[in-house]
């Protein structure tokens, strides 16, 4: 059987359903449901990155403008959940734009650092001039749609996983359509894109707001499922957390981000009884990781049964 | 006046430091063309391990100077033979990444070892603090000053007048070539870890006294010090000792007259404006940009 992406779908479905069965503790949905929250995020960098070719180290920045403008929106304007969300996408998009145009003309340790740059700017912003500053601030309303609140770990790990699996489904369509065939051409080469009539300027742009967009909607819903939100969320770390999950993953594949994403929300939670020593063996599997499978999880294990399959 | 002198004081003592890390940093650059993100951290171990030896084990403090930055150039030395030598294909965001998990575990063991009170130890020379027009300068600072000076003077002179440094510099704009023309790559690299390394620690062994060092110190300095670095153009030993105290004073600045939070972006916003109007730096030049590999 040839492993397509139309199966991989399917199957990654099927999971999506049966697990709550499976695991029906709050526990594991709460972490299930943080996964899926950082898919999200992995998704947008991963287009970002894997196929468009541009780095950022400040997708923290976006997922903190998403989390930030959607939970005051909704909590100090009385913005129904659903338009906040969308707000904070639409601020976070005009974000990337900004930051984009400048941006076009820097590439490979030039634009990690810019937007390394930008992500702890809006870290520094929000610190200081967020509501409540470094403690944050609580009480964000939950989720809720035509009246239905998700306030039960089931209902909000079905809301999640349904964003996510939407989300994988355009962005699967996206990158085998004219406009992902020519972000893959403008990563192997901008000159000879550029001159078969890809304008590459404007298709970074869009790679940019893409990304910002996934990063942002992680972002509102974190914010609607946690109620409580304050900068140390949308730090540097969490920006190179998410380029992790994306590396690990595998960069060239977007069901890596899933798995990435997957596997670094669990490894924290794995990692319980070493305490605060935790941070160590993090960093230390890190390194193992990315030593010996540094092309990603994903597409070693695709080549792997691709090789099986043929013999 | 004097109000504005002090803070022109405390901006050129951690401008010192940005300055240091940011040498630290092209050290690295010109000879791999690989920005090590855990710069930052050599900086910490320096200035923890100087008080180790000096407070704890209370050896003499030439002793612990010197074991300081020798242990502090074995990390170096191990980073570079365990996570970058066994990477045979050096791709960017690899790079990145490694150097990142580096660093996140360096301070894991930090944490492990010293815990997450900030440290200190007595200045090099005991003495009141110098009056200069009513504001006072501590002779730490002076200290700080003089060591990145001497550090500059050196670094200039490693790598333009011995062959060990245009060495090094040639196995960053070509590895290949650098190896045809008979240089060992693998071993410059190597230098290059240790001696950036050596100069982290060297900039932490200066600085504890006068801003005190706890473990995970290390970031927030790297990334200032790349500030550095990028101001003054990559790879741009002069220039990032100016950027280092350029942006050292706006932040001293900044901090006493406008709001003290806003410190940490000046740095930040000082450097997309360069990045975004004249990537090369200060004194960068566009043609070697464009003839590096990243």
């Amino acid at each position: 059987m040839r492993i397509t992406n139309k199966r991989i779908f399917l199957v990654a479905s099927l999971i999506v359903l049966i697990f709550p069965f499976i695991f029906d503790s709050a526990y594991t949905l709460s972490i299930a449901t943080f996964a899926g929250i950082n898919c999200l995020s992995a998704m947008g960098l991963c287009i970002l990155m894997g196929y468009a070719g541009q780095v950022s180290l400040g997708q923290a920045g976006f997922y903190g403008i998403g989390a930030y403008v959607s939970a005051i929106l909704s909590l100090n304007y009385g913005f129904p959940v659903v338009f906040s969300t969308l707000i904070g996408c639409v601020v976070s998009a005009l974000a990337a734009v900004l930051l984009a145009i400048p941006a076009l003309r820097l590439k490979g340790h030039y634009l990690a650092v810019a937007t390394l740059g930008f992500g702890e700017i809006i870290h520094v912003v929000l610190n200081e001039w967020g509501p409540g500053g470094p403690s944050g601030f609580g009480d964000i309303p939950k989720f809720y749609l035509f009246g239905y609140v998700f306030n039960t770990p089931l209902s909000y790990y079905f809301l999640i996983w349904a964003v996510v699996m939407t989300l994988m489904a355009f962005s699967l369509n996206l990158i085998n359509s004219r406009f992902g065939r020519a972000l893959r051409s403008m990563h192997d080469s901008e000159t000879a894109s550029s001159a078969m009539g890809v304008d590459v300027p404007s298709l970074k742009i869009k790679a940019f707001v893409l990304s910002a967009v996934y990063a942002a909607t992680a972002g509102a819903f974190y914010a609607h499922y946690v109620t409580y939100i304050s900068p140390s969320s949308f730090s540097l770390f969490q920006s190179v957390l998410v380029l992790m999950m994306v590396v690990v993953g595998g960069i060239t594949n977007l069901w890596g981000a899933v798995v990435g994403a997957i596997m670094i929300t669990l490894l924290p939670e794995a990692l319980r009884e070493f305490k605060e020593y935790d941070i160590l063996v993090y960093g230390l599997i890190l390194i193992l990781s990315l030593l010996f499978f540094n092309k990603g999880l994903v597409p070693i294990i695709l080549e792997r049964l691709q090789k099986g399959h043929r013999a | 006046m004097s109000v504005f002198l002090q803070f022109l004081f405390s901006g050129l003592t951690i401008g010192a430091v940005y300055a240091m890390v940011g040498l630290g940093f092209n050290i690295i650059y010109n000879a791999t063309s690989i920005i090590n993100l855990a710069q930052g951290e050599f900086v910490v171990i320096g200035g923890l391990l100087m008080w180790f030896f000096s407070e704890s084990l209370r050896l003499p403090f030439l002793l612990s100077i010197v074991l300081a930055i020798t242990f502090t150039g074995l990390i170096g030395l191990l980073m570079e033979r365990l996570t970058i030598r066994p990477i045979k294909k050096k791709d960017l965001l690899l790079m990145i990444m490694i150097t990142i998990a580096v660093s996140i575990v360096l301070r894991g063991i930090l944490m492990f070892k010293f815990g997450k009170d900030p440290y200190n130890y007595s200045p090099f020379t005991e003495g009141d603090p110098i009056n200069i027009y009513g504001a006072y300068i501590q002779q730490q600072t002076l200290w700080v000053i003089g060591i990145t000076t001497l550090c500059i003077i050196l670094m200039y002179l490693f790598f333009n007048k011995t062959m060990l440094g245009k060495a090094m510099k040639a196995c960053a704009v070509d590895p290949t070539a650098a190896r045809i023309a008979g240089i060992n790559v693998e071993r410059m690299v190597m230098i290059s870890f240790v001696m950036s390394a050596m100069m982290g620690a060297v900039a932490g062994i200066a600085v504890t006294p006068i801003t005190l060092m706890e473990y995970d110190r290390g970031p927030m300095l790297a990334v200032k010090g790349f500030c550095a670095a990028i101001m003054g153009g990559l790879g741009r030993g002069r220039g990032s000792v100016i950027g280092g105290f350029i942006i050292g004073i706006l932040e001293s600045m900044t901090a006493g007259y406008i709001h003290s939070g806003a410190k940490d972006a000046v740095a930040l916003i000082i450097m997309l404006v360069i990045l975004f109007f004249r990537p090369a730096g200060i004194f960068g030049s566009k043609t070697i940009i464009d003839l590096r590999r990243f």
